[in-house]
């Protein structure tokens, strides 16, 4: 039996079990680790108790946006208004609690329904209107930041009420406030996806649109809640920023749909679908608020940040497809 | 008794009409050869029965029961069941999750929270049906996109077999497969009729059909062109009214020779 297969090494065993059993890609831990290996030798404070804090601030935004990108593209979907929409929900929260005088709860509502909304269009336009999702998107990209800007005429919105500045820079236990709603998004995302029906579905539909079908499962309707699941994430998300910044910046989160979906990409989600942890998408995050971090820390300019950002998606999706073909050949 | 009927089901695509008004029944336990030449619509047809397809006009009756309004996933629970030609897997899922894709068992976390896959009894489960097929799989927690074609197709086959299913449709089942897995799969069809399950073939393997099934419907252009009684026809008739008339005896005497 044994002898006529090859037995695999012990790498491919711990890859093969990290993928079954964690759904993470073991090659995106060992890039964080290195990566902060790296930065830890490069910058002295890089590894203090507070830049730590700091990076986990800095990731609770792209997070979240990340998470999104994670349901939607392991769906076989694709989100490029995140940031856009992101923007709006932020703007739509602050016009809410500032302009309109309402509760600060309405405000988050505001923030998250407004998300929801635009992410509900796109599904319906996906999925009726038979526009691929590539441009569905990318039009809403377009409409909700020329929204947002519409709402606050261009201007940031200042003057929001001290409970939803709290959730942006409370600290509890002195732990930020978006780290833990961060964490507590990516404990229920995790357990959507990996234990649930509705998340196996997800992936079954990103894997084959026919195979879905054939097994009973409303494909459309399935499409129209992912659409919409990642808008109401980028609302949180909108919520996050706006708080954290206290402002309702209708310039927020501009190009932040690249990071995203680069973090759930490295955290080891199929560009095509079919595969995608919450778990490793963390992971992704992780690797981009690092290199951030240490890119800021080491006094790179901005500008070099962005480019390394472009250059680690496209070299994401090269390695994913590269083993992908590897595994083919086998 | 009757488990299914068909009556008068038209279907077209945008200009091109494909089903102009098909009748079919099948009894419960009964063996359906559905044979013809492509294009002549089979596919289309089961298509129409499994759901995937809205049938234009007529009727499908379940049980003495109007289908016709009701998604795949409910035929599917009513006990319709299809393997697809393309066998329809979800390749890089594993194997339970492809045989329990969209009818996944659920149990609550900790006995509070709802709607938590139940993973380890859909394994229980796909590893029995796995053996009780006969089959050898590597292991059921890998992607079935690792396997090969025949087990894929196990896979797909138990997926049809699990829920109790009263009718089975097999899209060219033994087209992609080896002497001795046609032999098998032609066994499985018989094990479903002693056990009252209900099977219609597709195939363009005509030895196949006549050796295993009970009645032999033939499609030709859209329309059910013959209904022939398996005991009482013979390749030469079959193939006669597959091609629609004129000399057919050497493509018989092909076929006769597999």
């Amino acid at each position: 039996m044994a002898s006529d297969m090859t037995q695999p090494g012990f790498w491919s065993r711990l890859q093969r079990a990290a993928v079954e059993r964690l759904h993470i890609r073991l090659e995106s831990l060992l890039v964080l680790v290195a990566l902060s290996a790296v930065m830890a030798v490069l910058s002295p404070y890089f590894l203090s108790l507070s830049n730590f804090l700091n990076i986990l601030l800095a990731t609770s935004t792209i997070g979240v946006l990340a998470i999104a990108a994670t349901f939607v593209i392991g769906s076989g979907g694709l989100d490029l208004s995140l940031g856009s929409v992101m923007g709006l929900s932020g703007v739509a929260g602050a016009f809410v609690a500032v302009n309109l005088g309402w509760p600060w709860p309405l405000a988050v509502l505001a923030c998250i329904i407004a998300g929801g909304i635009a992410g509900h269009i796109n599904g319906q336009l996906v999925t009726r209107a038979f526009v691929p999702a590539f441009i569905v998107t990318l039009g809403m990209l377009g409409l909700a930041r020329g929204l947002a800007l519409v709402i606050s005429q261009g201007r940031a919105i200042y003057g929001l009420p001290p409970e939803i500045v709290y959730i942006g820079q409370g600290r509890p236990f002195g732990v930020p406030m978006p780290v833990i709603l961060l964490v507590l998004t990516a404990i229920v995302a995790h357990c959507l996806l990996a234990y649930t029906r509705f998340g196996r579905h997800t992936l079954a539909l990103g894997d084959s649109e026919g195979a879905a079908r054939a097994a009973g499962i409303r494909v459309e309707h399935h499409r129209r809640i992912i659409y919409t699941l990642s808008g109401a994430l980028a609302g949180l998300a909108g919520l996050l920023f706006t708080a954290r910044v206290n402002a309702g910046d209708p310039t927020a989160g501009i190009n932040y749909e690249l990071t995203a979906i680069t973090a759930a990409i490295i955290g080891g989600t199929n560009l095509f679908g079919g595969r995608a942890s919450i778990l490793g998408t963390m992971i992704g995050a992780l690797i981009m608020g690092v290199l951030q971090n240490g890119l800021t820390l080491l006094a790179v300019q901005s500008y070099y940040q962005q480019m390394a950002i472009g250059a680690v998606l496209i070299l994401a999706v090269f390695i994913d497809q590269y083993q992908v073909r590897k595994e083919a050949r086998v | 008794m009757t488990l299914l009927s068909l009556q008068g089901i038209r279907k077209s695509f945008g200009a091109v009409d494909v089903l102009h008004g098909v009748d079919l029944s099948v009894e419960a336990g009964e063996v359906i050869g559905l044979v013809g030449d492509n294009g002549a619509g089979k596919s289309t047809l089961m298509k129409t029965i499994t759901g995937i397809y809205r049938a234009d006009s007529g009727s499908i009756q379940l049980d003495g029961k109007d289908i016709l309004p009701l998604d795949p996933g409910q035929r599917r629970r009513l006990g319709i069941e299809m393997i697809y030609q393309d066998l329809s897997l979800a390749k890089q899922q594993d194997v339970a999750a492809n045989i329990f894709l969209g009818r996944e068992p659920v149990k609550k976390l900790f006995g509070l929270i709802p709607g938590f896959v139940d993973k380890a009894e859909m394994d229980r489960q796909a590893q029995k049906m796995i053996e009780r097929l006969g089959a050898h799989l590597p292991s059921i927690n890998r992607s079935v996109g690792s396997f090969s074609g025949g087990q894929q197709q196990t896979v797909a086959i138990a997926r049809a077999l699990t829920f109790n299913p009263k009718l089975v449709i097999m899209d060219e089942p033994t087209a992609a497969l080896a002497v001795r897995e046609v032999q098998s799969v032609l066994d499985l069809i018989r094990r479903l009729k002693s056990e009252g399950i209900a099977v219609i073939l597709i195939s363009h393997r005509l030895n196949d059909v006549l050796a295993v099934t009970d009645r032999i419907v033939v499609l030709r252009h859209g329309r059910a062109e013959a209904n022939l009684t398996t005991a009482r026809t013979n390749m030469n008739e079959v193939v006669g009214r597959i091609v629609g008339g004129g000399d057919t005896s050497a493509a018989a005497a092909h076929e006769q020779r597999g």
